[in-house]
């Protein structure tokens, strides 16, 4: 029995091991390729070399769609949070009348195909004569990652006890007071983390970008572009600077969160 | 627990109904709209025909096979990560202890890194005198597999891709499994097979359907890895649909495909959100 349970555990830490590995090799591949000299990747690499990193970094155009990436992303970071907020309290703190039809209409957009979302969002912009452009992109994103950050908040507003705010009701607080004082630092790292959530899929994301960023392009739109027709190794080099971007988004992000859960324990 | 607050839950509720009122009802509605206008016209609302949809039926025309195609890849997809998954899902619960966290920030990573971005690592690895063929051939071997623009590989993509979609819903699922339920079956006599069966598996069993279905979505709508992995050999159905967008120009008739698996998808969606409970599922933690 013993060994028995023994051996389970060592075979599923080393099949997690084994799919991480599975998981991190294609981002792996993609940063070796960015390194090698030349303008063809072969492998085992002859020479490394750092000219394409400083080509990227150096590119007008490459700075341009990175600008564009960024003011979509925060965009849509600042708007799905303050949406999402009062999502998450209809779908877990309020008992309302519509709360179940709500909390499944809302998963819809999630289980929805992205190409096609994109696509019917360029048709419905086109039917009402809107002219795409980076900011009918920050739209499209918002339909797809609002119902995601509303999720990621109502698992904080479930751990939440109400009663707190009545109390605060009770001892005479305004409105706006209760909110301030009790609601929002209760639930800040779930905000937080929805926050994370918003920037990070607004940031990689591709198929919304494609049909409804109109002339802007973003990053995952030009790497797509560059990848069908022209490679350079600049593709490589500029995919693994947007993944290092987003690792230090996230560590950072975490980081804070961390340390914000810890100071709450004292 | 919740509080009896009828108006401030409307409230609450609105402006992510605003948003999805006119950022998704109304665009699927202009797309049904414009799959009965004329076909390669763009007169919405002031043509009517049932052109498009009788052309898709017609048994001339192949479309059926790029359904047929990406019925398979998602249901191969959703079988092959249930199996990859589960041990991953159960070790997250019971075996990793405080190193849980740091494995599922492992496996949210990869979703903030562009699917194209992704996918392409994988044809440098495949690709003539890639990771994997240049390895071997300096290993004095043959070289690598031919894998590359093959539906096998469609496949190992979509798997890829879509592993955290599975993984999360399935780790929550198994999250809500009392272990005294577990302990109490093995001390009544149950055998490890048994107590999976009939005591682990049922419990988890509203998880493991939201990933599966999730996955089973995700996998009939998915295009990325067809068009960088497969190359042109296989045509699904969401390229079929882009296609009718971009190149032919026809929007009535892709808005009659994407009408199609519209439907589809929100039925067998309806259909299994209707067995669950999504208080429970979220709310323990």
């Amino acid at each position: 029995m013993e060994q028995a349970a023994k051996r389970t555990r060592a075979f599923i830490a080393l099949w997690t091991t084994l799919v991480l590995v599975v998981i991190y090799l294609p981002i792996a591949c993609g940063a070796l390729a960015s390194l090698s000299k030349g303008r063809y990747f072969g492998f085992p690499i002859k020479q490394f070399s750092g000219e394409w990193w400083e080509k990227t970094a150096s590119s007008i155009e490459i700075g341009m769609l990175t600008r564009t990436s960024f003011a979509v992303a925060l965009t849509v970071t600042v708007l799905s949070v303050a949406i999402a907020f009062f999502g998450a309290l209809a779908f877990a703190r309020y008992d309302w009348k519509g709360r179940r039809l709500f909390q499944k209409l809302i998963l819809l957009p999630i289980f929805f195909p992205q190409p096609v979302l994109g696509l019917a969002l360029l048709l419905w912009f086109s039917a009402l004569g809107i002219q795409t452009s980076w900011l009918t992109a920050v739209f499209a994103h918002l339909v797809w990652i609002v119902p995601v950050v509303t999720l990621v908040i109502s698992i904080q507003v479930y751990g939440f006890d109400p009663t707190l705010e009545e109390a605060a009701f009770d001892l005479g607080c305004s409105r706006w007071q209760v909110f301030r004082e009790v609601t929002l630092p209760l639930l800040w790292p779930g905000v937080w983390s929805g926050m994370l959530f918003a920037f990070l899929l607004s940031w990689g994301n591709f198929p919304l970008s494609l049909y409804t960023a109109g002339a802007d392009s973003t990053i995952p739109k030009w790497l797509y572009a560059k990848m069908v027709a022209g490679y350079t190794p600049m593709v490589p080099a500029l995919g693994t600077m947007s993944t290092l971007g987003a690792a230090l988004a996230l560590g950072l992000g975490g980081a804070i969160l961390y340390l914000y859960r810890r100071r709450q324990m004292r | 627990m919740a509080l009896p607050l009828p108006k401030a839950g409307t409230r609450a509720a609105l402006p992510v109904a605003i948003l999805l009122l006119l950022g998704f009802i109304a665009p699927l509605a202009a797309i049904i709209a414009y799959s009965f206008a004329t076909p390669r016209s763009f007169d919405v609302f002031s043509s009517f025909t049932l052109e498009n949809y009788a052309g898709l039926f017609d048994p001339g025309n192949t479309v059926w096979l790029s359904f047929l195609w990406s019925g398979f890849f998602a249901v191969a997809t959703v079988v092959l990560l249930a199996i990859i998954a589960y041990p991953i899902a159960y070790g997250m619960n019971r075996l990793f202890g405080r190193w849980s966290s740091l494995v599922s920030i492992l496996f949210v990573f990869p979703l903030f890194v562009s699917e194209n971005v992704r996918l392409y690592g994988w044809v440098l690895f495949f690709i003539k005198n890639g990771v994997l063929d240049g390895s071997l051939k300096a290993a004095g071997l043959e070289g690598g597999p031919d894998l590359l623009f093959t539906p096998p590989m469609i496949l190992a993509g979509m798997v890829y891709t879509y592993l955290p979609f599975m993984l999360f819903p399935m780790t929550l699922g198994l999250a809500m499994v009392p272990r005294d339920l577990v302990d109490a079956a093995r001390d009544l006599g149950a055998g490890r097979l048994q107590t999976w069966r009939e005591v682990e598996l049922p419990l988890a069993m509203p998880g493991i359907l939201i990933g599966m279905l999730l996955t089973f979505v995700l996998g009939i709508g998915a295009v990325a890895e067809a068009k960088v992995l497969g190359g042109q050999s296989v045509i699904v159905i969401a390229h079929d649909i882009e296609i009718a967008f971009t190149y032919s120009q026809n929007w009535p008739l892709g808005s009659a495909l994407a009408v199609i698996l519209t439907l589809f998808i929100g039925a067998l969606t309806l259909a299994v959100f209707g067995k669950l409970d999504l208080d429970r599922l979220l709310g323990r933690r």
